[in-house]
């Protein structure tokens, strides 16, 4: 019970210090002392006090997503196993349930974004669309792979690569973790694929579809955000951390490899140009490429003799 | 004679300007086919309107002006812009300030007045979509309307509508001259065109100022041309989301406007350039300071620009990015920078050199570009290494002699009945101030033409066929200025 409670406050409070992190890692790299690690969380606060600007073009759609949009990430997490626990709520296929309720949330987002009537933010919706279309088949084959593997088909499958899959069992480890690291970087909107801090609306992608957002809603989308970062890195917590560790061990273990996630996102995005507009999908095809390997090793192991 | 030929920074008698008919001035203009670098109008009385047109001979450094009358009834004539597309602005401008009409010119949209008027280009089709930005932009830079007409993500057209900054500069140089507000026509050209406006009252005054004072001026100018041009590389790569690159420009500029700031009280150089040489001399002490400071900024830039060249992220983003074939680029009449990152040859500073440059008979570079973002990238990186090299040569030239008066005091009346041209090669292309007095020596009109002027069309056929994403990316490659073109 006291570890469910505790996952509840990492759900609730880590994707603030990630996005800290990711922050103060940029500002290492460029040479500056940057924010402080809290400072997404004073933010939020902030955020929370302001009073609304609402466009006169947009309908209730507009002012229901952010609330949608935060519950349905905050229900996806009990999908998800967290720290040293499986997940709260385990069913089998519960990862099918955990997509489509992401899903849900962006298909708010998409529409709300559409609802503004701005040009911008439908060409970012677009883009965004685009993007989802290629990452959800990526996903569904890892998973039902994985899970196809240990025939259970819960989270606690991803625990359980090695054991399962013998000589196999490092690499699909690799190219589950490749694959569910570029899924942070598109969902999460994140260099190369988007560029969190950029003031140009013509190359935003999620950034442009919040743009009418403002006080509360931001920090609720801003925060849901952070939120489903957390999620795929909780996943791949999920495979990397051995099963089995004490309790207390195996949290201390996800915190650190939340932080490292954090960091290696804020190197890249230091260190690396955004990809083109039009070269996006062939880097998120990457995914679905890593994600066959997966497929065919898991084919070999089962049916390879 | 149907022309007159004269030199940069030379004063020209109005009287021996011929007068034709337009008819035959649009013939003799068709025959020469040079470069465009005036064309105004300038009111002659009785309801008559004198068109001055004064054209650059690049290779020889020769300049050709000529005029026509037009007379009170006269509103309209040929346009020359179905002849030579080089002269559209020019016209279109002409158009704004007289009401002359040019016939048959495929593009007589306003300039900078009337916007309400304005009729944008418009393209049907299922996927065809319009995007508008502007005139007020995310982050503190000036205003202008950019409509695009996207196919999904592909641009395949884009339509700049400027004019908001219109703050009547030229009229109010005639009334009130001063180098305040010639440094206040551009804010990232102070010196390019403080210079330029200084060049054309020293021609008209007759003043002669000393080596030191020139040599002090093309120094500010180089160090202008740097500290641009390394800021420029700066929000390049932030566009393109390349941290690392940002941080270290945005260091590395500092340093270069700091150094200005020591010279003249102002980062941008403001008040150091003045009619009859420069405010303030510098001593060595600080010479020695700014040479120290200049090679550490020649060595970071070389270092970050090759750690970007060798990115392939990077590269994959500039390279054919935002291309403008040197044929188009010579239709449409690109100047400076922009123009030579398409292989053109074209740089006042040799074309047209004073005596202060010519003097350090420097060699000329010829830069290879194939007009992409990635060809102003490099062309501003070697410029910048140009420039660098040349103010640390002139710091030791003026650390070493040349010791005398850095302003020359004249309290002339200008010349009657003259006209002046001075061009300036500002970091961003020709700065050409143009003016002309009267029999009691006054100023009667002044005009200025700012690089951007030319280049904002360029920057329009740049996105054509990219990624409408890619249009903040190659904006900054040519980083051209709302106020210079408003005036």
């Amino acid at each position: 019970m006291a570890i469910k409670i505790l996952n509840i406050l990492i759900v609730l409070f880590v994707p603030f210090l990630m996005l800290g992190v990711i922050k103060k890692t940029k500002a290492f790299w460029g040479g500056r002392y940057g924010a402080s690690v809290f400072q997404p969380l004073y933010d939020f606060i902030k955020l929370m006090k302001k009073d609304f600007v609402i466009s006169t073009t947009t309908s209730k759609v507009f002012r229901i997503t952010p609330v949608i949009v935060i519950a349905s990430v905050l229900f996806a997490a009990l999908f998800v196993p967290l720290a040293s626990s499986s997940a709260i709520v385990n069913i089998e296929a519960g990862f099918v349930v955990f997509a489509y309720i992401l899903s849900f949330s962006k298909f708010f987002s998409l529409i709300s974004a559409m609802d503004t009537g701005s040009s911008f933010e439908g060409m970012g919706a677009s883009r965004e669309a685009c993007f989802t279309t290629i990452v959800e088949p990526a996903f569904f084959m890892l998973l039902a792979s994985i899970m196809a593997l240990s025939g259970n088909y819960t989270f606690d499958s991803l625990g359980k690569i090695i054991e399962n899959a013998g000589g196999y069992g490092v690499l699909i480890c690799i190219f589950a973790v490749l694959v569910l690291f570029i899924m942070i970087l598109t969902e999460g909107s994140r260099v190369p694929v988007d560029d969190p801090a950029t003031h140009l609306e013509l190359t935003m992608i999620h950034e442009v579809m919040i743009l009418d957002n403002s006080a509360s809603d931001l920090a609720l989308i801003s925060w849901a955000n952070g939120i489903k970062m957390l999620l795929l890195s909780s996943l791949i917590a999920a495979i990397v951390i051995p099963q089995g560790l004490p309790t207390g061990l195996s949290v201390l273990a996800y915190l650190a490899l939340m932080f490292v996630i954090s960091v290696i996102i804020g190197t890249i995005e230091s260190a690396t140009a955004r990809i083109r507009m039009s070269h996006v999908f062939e880097f998120i095809f990457v995914m679905s490429s890593f994600a066959l390997i997966v497929l065919s090793l898991v084919v070999a192991r089962m049916f390879g003799g | 004679m149907n022309w007159i030929k004269t030199k940069n920074n030379t004063k020209v008698n109005l009287n021996e300007i011929p007068t034709l008919k337009i008819d035959e001035l649009r013939e003799e203009i068709i025959s020469l086919n040079k470069r465009p670098i005036g064309f105004f109008g300038k009111d002659w009385g009785y309801g008559t309107t004198r068109l001055f047109v004064v054209l650059a001979d690049d290779e020889n450094g020769d300049l050709y002006v000529s005029s026509a009358l037009f007379e009170q009834n006269e509103k309209e004539y040929e346009s020359l812009t179905q002849v030579l597309p080089v002269f559209h602005i020019f016209e279109r401008e002409f158009y704004e300030q007289f009401g002359i009409k040019p016939l048959n010119h495929p593009w007589l949209k306003p300039l900078r007045k009337n916007q309400k008027d304005y009729q944008f280009f418009e393209m049907e089709g299922e996927e065809v979509h319009q995007v508008a930005v502007g005139p007020i932009h995310a982050g503190v830079i000036e205003p202008g309307h950019f409509r695009f007409m996207c196919n999904g993500e592909t641009v395949y057209h884009l339509e700049i509508m400027l004019g908001y900054q219109n703050r009547g500069v030229e009229e109010l140089m005639v009334k009130h001259p001063t180098n305040q507000l010639a440094e206040s026509i551009c804010g990232d050209s102070v010196i390019a065109h403080n210079l330029a406006y200084s060049k054309v009252m020293e021609t008209l005054k007759e003043t002669k100022i000393t080596k030191r004072a020139q040599l002090i001026r093309t120094l500010a100018l180089e160090m202008e041309r740097a500290a641009i041009h390394i800021g420029d590389l700066g929000a390049i790569a932030g566009d393109i989301a390349y941290l690392m690159g940002a941080s270290v420009f945005g260091a590395t500029r500092t340093l270069v406007i700091n150094t200005m700031l020591e010279f003249s009280g102002s980062r941008f150089g403001r008040g150091l350039v003045t009619v009859g040489g420069v405010n303030f001399d510098i001593d060595n002490e600080k010479i020695e300071r700014a040479i120290k400071t200049l090679t550490k900024v020649e060595k970071d830039v070389e270092r970050m620009v090759k750690t970007m060249l060798k990115n392939t992220s990077v590269m994959s983003r500039l390279e054919k990015t935002g291309v403008v074939s040197q044929e188009k680029a010579r239709e449409i009449g690109l100047v400076g920078m922009a123009a030579r990152a398409c292989g053109i040859i074209l740089d006042s500073r040799f074309d047209f050199a004073d005596e202060c440059f010519k003097n350090l008979a420097l060699p000329r570079k010829i830069f290879k570009g194939k007009g992409d973002v990635n060809a102003r990238f490099q062309l501003r990186y070697q410029e910048t290494m140009e420039s660098l090299s040349i103010a640390k040569r002139i710091l030791e030239m003026l650390k070493n002699g040349y010791r005398e008066e850095v302003l020359t005091k004249n309290e002339n009346l200008l010349c009657a009945d003259s006209m002046a041209i001075s061009i300036t090669e500002g970091w961003r292309g020709e700065v050409v101030h143009i003016a002309l007095t009267d029999g009691n020596s006054n100023l009667t009109r002044y005009k200025i033409k700012d690089p951007s002027f030319n280049n904002w069309y360029g920057l329009a056929l740049a996105v054509r066929n990219n990624g409408v994403s890619d249009f903040p990316l190659c904006n900054k490659s040519f980083n051209l200025s709302y106020s210079g073109n408003d005036l």
